[in-house]
């Protein structure tokens, strides 16, 4: 007799997930699935669009990070129409870039996967939430880390027209200078970023690691998966968010290959299975299929702890500090404990705050050319854009008549690129958790911490 | 502890409309004290089940986003409905199909060929496409025939406008529904006012305003102070409900109807098309055509939003 166990739905998270997992007749788990029940059809129903006005369709794919969406896709309408912004553009989408990778950070650490550790994964399912979590921290605290998270938001808004739908992008350019107004906004925000940034890591330090049966989870076995690791660098090689070089390190954390962003899918491979609308990415010179369950080595993750992994460091000095401690914490690397991408994520929220900083104080961003007028196509042409959204690398791709009528687009999306991984995390997490056929509300949710410490975006990954 | 209960799904959405939710900030845990959230997928812990076992009409709302574009949406919709006193459809996508509504121009099979098999980046030599073949376990849902809004599968209440709304409206129409102050059932929570109406450029529009040349985003520089239109830019400001304090004309980019019609209009896009006609300046056909010819993308600008909720008959 084999038994099945539904989690449905999965919750704290982006978009629709169950996870079914089947037991055989000793109880013990011989498959769990992770599995991903929607599908929108972006790729179809943005044919025959205007590629202009692609920022501002394609971030309709995710309302959580639609200004990931919309950054790479105005850098891959910079390449089909063979333009690039004048430096305060650039800029200023830095600025909008790194305010959003602050507050949507926040989003998980406060709403979605920190109430596991900042409350502990036994707290009663009814206050393993934000409003738990309010009332465990104190009004005080949750009102300055709404306010702060706000206070991002709104340097989005101000300059993009809004943080839910982010429309300043344009090819060659942005839609407006900054005014000084809000660049003086940004920068007495970031000030007040940074500090929440350094008090959420405090927490972190408190509540986890120095608390016996939180940091064990940290290291333990449950959450641990050797994998190759994929993100964006700069120059240097240090962490990059905007721009950049892909690097990929192997389990043993040597360089496997680094390539340009328009390169990527000499690397990188997209499988189907028949039983969920995620596709699975995974490593294309692995050389054959590489499902949950198959041969480790075509796996790879990405994300922030990823990016920490393949990183040489980090160009801001708090943040760098910070990343250096979590590194010496595991004295190994790369890092291959998957709780350890709710550490990475606070030290990329801090980062993203320093950045936010040095862009508002840039001494040329009011300069009030924001825009390279693009000359006409002539010809069919592609363009590719890239960038770090919060949860991995996101790649769009576009080809578009000699109108500028986009004849075909691919999205290969965060997610997808975790999605072996994640896969792989819940079917150990089940297995190593269930022996005897039962089943608590304490395993489930232990279950889903396997999961949630990704920070998953299933309506980006099927999309 | 018989605090009314509010319930918060979503069905084919990105998660805006959620993000709006939490965008209440401080307001979220105010309503918190006034009523239990009992079931809200993106940040609590529930699960159907717990769903299915309360009575019938023990909800007092369920706030829906997203479109009804699979067989789960449309059996969600009905179990939300049975539960609920009250349905709120959230967002442009529930209310008037929003992007996904654009799925109406093609079958769902195409869509699932494009992603699965023809994408470039794809390795699929057994041509799968998932849900289309038997295996074990839980089955995926399967998409309907066409994009469906919410109030085409279920009877809707009220309606909050946006992709995504402003937190202002839903905070109002949450706290309308508590104080039981909302207006007649069928109601839009928005203002009645064309999206010109309260926009900051509307001091600059001429007498008569006319077109000689319509212009794409891309390829032209205007002026941020002046009306769009009056520069050649397609804004749909005049043929869009207004309520989002002006979002995308604050960025200096024009409007692209997410708020949806007015009262009174049945649709959008061919609301949208007489007004921009009417603007054309000339009177033989073939300098029309030629002005006409020069809007990219009619079908996916001026029905962007609204194209399930059209008259338009979806291909077949």
């Amino acid at each position: 007799m084999t038994q099945s166990i539904l989690i449905d739905p999965i919750t704290r998270i982006e978009g629709h997930g169950k996870i079914e997992i089947t037991l055989d007749s000793r109880g013990k788990v011989s498959e769990a699935r992770f599995q991903v029940p929607e599908f929108r059809g972006f790729e179809k129903f943005c044919e025959g669009r205007a590629a202009e006005e692609m920022p501002i369709l394609t971030q309709k794919i995710c309302g959580v990070c639609p200004t990931a969406h919309h950054i790479a896709s105005t850098k891959a309408l910079d390449d089909l129409f063979n333009v690039s912004p004048p430096l305060a553009a650039k800029n200023i989408r830095e600025l909008v870039y790194h305010a959003f990778i602050f507050e949507d950070h926040l989003l998980h650490v406060y709403y979605l996967g920190g109430p596991d550790w900042l409350l502990g994964p036994d707290v009663p399912t009814s206050q393993r939430n934000i409003l738990g979590l309010a009332d465990r921290m104190g009004k005080s605290f949750t009102t300055l880390m709404i306010a702060t998270r706000n206070k991002a938001r709104e340097i989005i808004a101000r300059i993009a027209g809004s943080a839910l739908y982010p429309v300043f992008g344009l090819p060659g350019g942005v839609s407006k200078p900054l005014s000084a107004e809000d660049r003086n906004f940004a920068l007495s925000a970031s000030d007040d970023m940074v500090a929440f940034a350094r008090l959420s890591l405090n927490l972190f330090e408190k509540l986890l690691l120095k608390r016996t049966s939180m940091s064990e989870m940290m290291t333990d076995p449950l959450y641990y998966q050797q994998t190759h690791y994929l993100g964006m660098v700069d120059d240097t090689g240090r962490l990059s968010f905007y721009d950049g070089r892909i690097r990929m390190i192997d389990p043993a954390g040597t360089l496997h290959s680094i390539f340009e962003a328009r390169d990527f899918s000499r690397h990188l491979v997209e499988q189907v299975v028949p039983w969920t609308y995620m596709k699975t990415l995974a490593l294309k010179d692995a050389g054959r299929n590489h499902f949950p369950g198959d041969a480790p080595d075509g796996i790879y993750r990405v994300g922030p702890l990823a990016r920490l992994n393949v990183s040489s460091g980090i160009s801001t000095p708090l943040a760098n500090a910070e990343y250096e401690k979590m590194m010496n914490y595991f004295g190994n690397t790369p890092v291959h404990h998957t709780m350890a991408y709710h550490w990475a994520r606070l030290i990329e929220v801090l980062y993203a705050a320093e950045r936010t900083a040095e862009l508002a104080g840039d001494s040329n961003i009011l300069c009030a050319e924001v825009r390279n007028l693009p000359k006409p196509l002539l010809t069919e042409r592609s363009g590719i854009g890239a960038c770090e959204a919060p949860r991995g690398t996101l790649f769009h791709t576009y080809q578009a008549n000699s109108h500028a009528i986009i004849l075909k687009l691919n999205l290969v999306v965060a997610t997808q690129h975790n999605a072996a991984a994640i896969c792989r995390s819940v079917f150990q997490a089940a297995s190593q958790l269930i022996s005897d056929g039962q089943v608590t509300e304490r395993i489930t949710n232990r279950i889903e911490m396997a999961y949630r410490a990704y920070d998953p975006c299933l309506a980006c990954a099927t999309h | 502890m018989n605090k009314p209960k509010i319930a918060l799904y979503w069905c084919a959405s990105c998660g805006g409309c959620e993000e709006s939710v939490i965008d209440l900030g401080e307001d979220l845990l105010k309503l918190a004290q006034s009523a239990e959230i009992i079931f809200w997928p993106a940040a609590m812990d529930a699960r159907f089940s717990d769903l299915e076992a309360l009575a019938d009409g023990a909800i007092l709302a369920s706030l829906i986003n997203g479109a009804i574009q699979q067989e789960d949406h449309v059996s969600m919709a009905r179990l939300l409905r049975k539960k609920s006193r009250y349905v709120i459809a959230n967002g442009s996508c529930a209310h008037i199909g929003g992007v996904i509504g654009l799925s109406n121009l093609h079958r769902p099979e195409e869509a699932l060929q494009k992603a699965f098999i023809d994408a470039e980046t794809v390795f699929n030599p057994s041509g799968t496409i998932p849900g289309s073949e038997p295996f074990s376990g839980c089955p995926l849902p399967r998409p309907l025939n066409r994009v469906r809004t919410l109030d085409q599968v279920i009877d809707v209440d009220y309606y909050i406008p946006g992709c995504p709304p402003p937190p202002e409206l839903v905070k109002n129409a949450i706290f309308s529904l508590l104080e039981n102050s909302l207006p007649p059932k069928g109601g839009i929570l928005s203002e009645n006012r064309a999206l010109c109406r309260t926009c900051p450029r509307q001091g600059t529009l001429p007498e008569r305003l006319s077109v000689q040349r319509f212009k794409r985003v891309h390829e032209t520089e205007w002026n941020p102070l002046q009306c769009f239109l009056d520069q050649g830019i397609i804004c749909l400001g005049p043929s869009t409900r207004g309520g989002c304090q002006c979002r995308c004309i604050s960025a200096n980019m024009p409007c692209r109807g997410c708020f949806g019609p007015l009262d009174g209009v049945r649709d959008q896009g061919a609301n949208a098309v007489s007004f921009i006609a009417s603007l054309i300046d000339a009177t033989d056909p073939e300098t029309i055509a030629q002005i006409i010819s020069e809007i990219a993308d009619p079908a996916g600008l001026f029905y962007r939003y609204s194209l399930a909720a059209s008259l338009i008959k979806p291909r077949s």
